[in-house]
């Protein structure tokens, strides 16, 4: 099923991703790490939407955004401790992705897209008014860092090597998902959807349970971005935040695996170090996506596969 | 009573000026098959470019022309130089129109700086007027008398003119539209810089009521979404209806249920999804 060569280069992978605090020497780049990681797991989650299903949203946000307020709201003004907090969080998020997905499912295409962006703005407008449940503009802060079970995580590698065991998991999780007979449903219901039909396939559930399975991933990125920054505002579910990860999604290669890792660390490094320098991050971040969209619609991950290819079958012929 | 008859012409006053925005995001829409998410951006540019026309002194009237211009030809650029060069390519177009709203964001937060900033109304419009007994900012009401006039502008331009019937043979069948030798492209460039121009001139006469901020794009930018949602891609009628029942859930949440105004204004949306996913005047299934 997966090949020996496949099996090495993850292997290869996971060293050099478990390696990145030893060799980073300072917490700024291991947080860095931390911060890749998470929205490499956001970016993965919405990949099941985007790459696998064709489903553009413009809404993901919602997902990280509520999971990471339940937890906060959840730890601090119910006093719950953290494993209990962080599972009615996902609980409280998977339901809105399943009342979210019926409704913007009454539409494909563009219209889901437009569907997606206002359910979004709705969640957004609601975190910045609805005063007294979420701080408005301040947010909620002050939310420690749990140990799960005797794990401190509050040290900057400690928390780094708790996203990658929770990248891992993501990854693997992901992966046999879009792998299994399911997972060729939904490429099936992407590329074919009349023949799909015509096979007795429900494509309408398909969408459905997929868009639930990515917005429940969606919300286990948002737990680790909310006890990452120990904090929550409105920022997180802003169509910002979405369009960033659309980006990272494109940007690295939609509907591969390493796409979304490799569009997150591309899009975070670049924001931080540009972010360093100017403030003009988001005029930047403009500008990528209009290049990006223009020159590599097909993303960093298959161009570079593309090109490899090419360099490979010259040398192949040519014999240089 | 009184309060009944303000609130009913604020609704109105805001419904004329989502109207300005929806109309020309529908009939983008409606022809090209793009969801323009610039559109937002492009009515709070027309603001700030408003802003600094009045600010040397200019009439107002003529600001708001000269700001809808200004936004006309940069729509037409957009259209011409990003938007061509991807056609064919709808997903690509919409993310390159995101793309593009970002950018315009940015550079407006860098040239007029983070501050809400109120634009001057008309000096004559200053004041207010009794209406059926209660008193009434004259401004608005002369807001809610633009937008008629724009609306049934455009009316008369897409039912009665030549041009017209092109558009809505595009928005009806492109393919066909195209084979019976319609300029299919020009009408791209003219519809989406008059959409662009139309949401520069609602942001400039939205000015003094709503001012302009950082963010008044990304605010706009889902009402737009949501009247067209409710009425219906591609149609005027449908933009109009969509636009005044938007204005009046917003304006009477806001007075009744402030803290959940934003959240109401979006269940009619809901409701037509789950009853009529193509919008209660809708041309085009979408």
């Amino acid at each position: 099923m997966i090949s020996p060569r496949v099996l090495a280069r993850l292997a290869a992978e996971a060293i050099a991703l478990a390696a990145v605090p030893l060799v980073a020497g300072n917490d700024y780049y291991v947080n860095l790490g931390s911060q890749v990681l998470i929205a490499a797991i956001f970016a993965m989650s919405l990949n099941i939407l985007v790459g696998y299903g064709g489903m553009t949203s413009l809404g993901h946000a919602a997902y990280l955004g509520v999971s990471a307020y339940a937890t906060a709201w959840l730890a601090q003004r119910m006093g719950m401790g953290p494993l209990a907090a962080g599972a009615c969080a996902l609980a409280i998020t998977t339901l809105l992705a399943a009342f979210y997905g019926v409704l913007a499912l009454r539409a494909s295409g563009l219209g889901f897209l437009m569907i997606t962006l206002a359910l979004g703005q709705i969640l957004w407008g609601l975190a910045y008014r609805w005063v007294a449940v979420t701080g408005g503009d301040n947010g909620l802060s002050g939310l420690a860092r749990p140990a799960p079970f005797g794990w401190d995580l509050g040290s900057a590698t400690a928390f780094y090597y708790f996203s990658l065991a929770v990248f891992g998991i993501a990854f693997a999780a992901i992966g046999l998902f879009v792998g299994s007979p399911f997972g060729a449903s939904l490429k099936g219901a992407r590329d074919q959807p009349r023949r799909m039909r015509a096979l007795g396939y429900n494509v309408w559930l398909i969408r459905w349970i997929s868009f639930v399975v990515s917005g429940f991933w969606g919300g286990v990125a948002g737990l680790l971005y909310v006890y990452y920054n120990n904090f929550i505002s409105p920022h997180a579910l802003s169509l910002t935040q979405s369009a960033e990860a659309l980006l990272m999604v494109i940007a690295g290669g939609p509907a591969t695996l390493l796409g979304p890792l490799v569009g997150a660390a591309l899009v975070i490094v670049m924001k931080n170090v540009v972010s360093a320098y100017v403030e003009r991050w988001t005029l930047l971040l403009g500008a990528v996506f209009v290049a990006i969209v223009i020159f590599l619609p097909d993303g960093l991950v298959p161009g570079a596969q593309r090109l490899w290819a090419r360099w490979a079958s010259r040398r192949g012929k040519g014999g240089r | 009573m009184g309060f009944w008859i303000t609130q009913s012409l604020n609704s109105l006053a805001l419904g004329g000026l989502l109207f300005t925005l929806s109309a020309g995001f529908s009939l983008i829409f409606g022809l090209m098959r793009i969801a323009n998410l610039s559109h937002g951006a492009y009515f709070m540019l027309g603001a700030y470019i408003g802003l600094t026309l009045l600010r040397t002194g200019m009439n107002f009237w003529l600001a708001m022309l000269l700001a809808g211009a200004a936004m006309a030809i940069f729509g037409a650029l957009i259209e011409r130089f990003v938007l061509r060069r991807l056609a064919g390519r709808t997903l690509s177009q919409v993310l390159a129109t995101l793309g593009i709203a970002f950018m315009i964001a940015d550079a407006c937060l860098w040239i007029w700086s983070g501050d809400p900033m109120p634009l001057p109304g008309p000096a004559s419009l200053e004041g207010a007027v009794p209406v059926l007994g209660a008193r009434f900012p004259l401004y608005r009401l002369a807001v809610i008398a633009v937008a008629a006039v724009i609306y049934a502008g455009l009316l008369l331009v897409v039912e009665r003119t030549r041009i017209g019937a092109m558009i809505r043979a595009g928005v009806d069948d492109l393919d066909m539209a195209r084979a019976v030798g319609i300029p299919v492209k020009t009408l791209f460039t003219a519809v989406f810089a008059l959409g662009a121009g139309l949401a520069g001139v609602g942001g400039v006469i939205a000015g003094p009521i709503l001012s302009v901020y950082p963010g008044l794009d990304a605010d706009m930018l889902p009402l737009a979404l949501v009247v067209v949602i409710l009425g219906g891609v591609g149609s005027l009628t449908g933009a109009a209806i969509g636009s005044v029942v938007i204005g009046f859930i917003y304006t009477f949440g806001q007075a009744l249920l402030p803290d959940l105004a934003y959240v109401i204004l979006f269940l009619p949306m809901v409701l037509v999804l789950v009853a009529r996913p193509r919008g209660l005047f809708g041309r085009v299934t979408t």
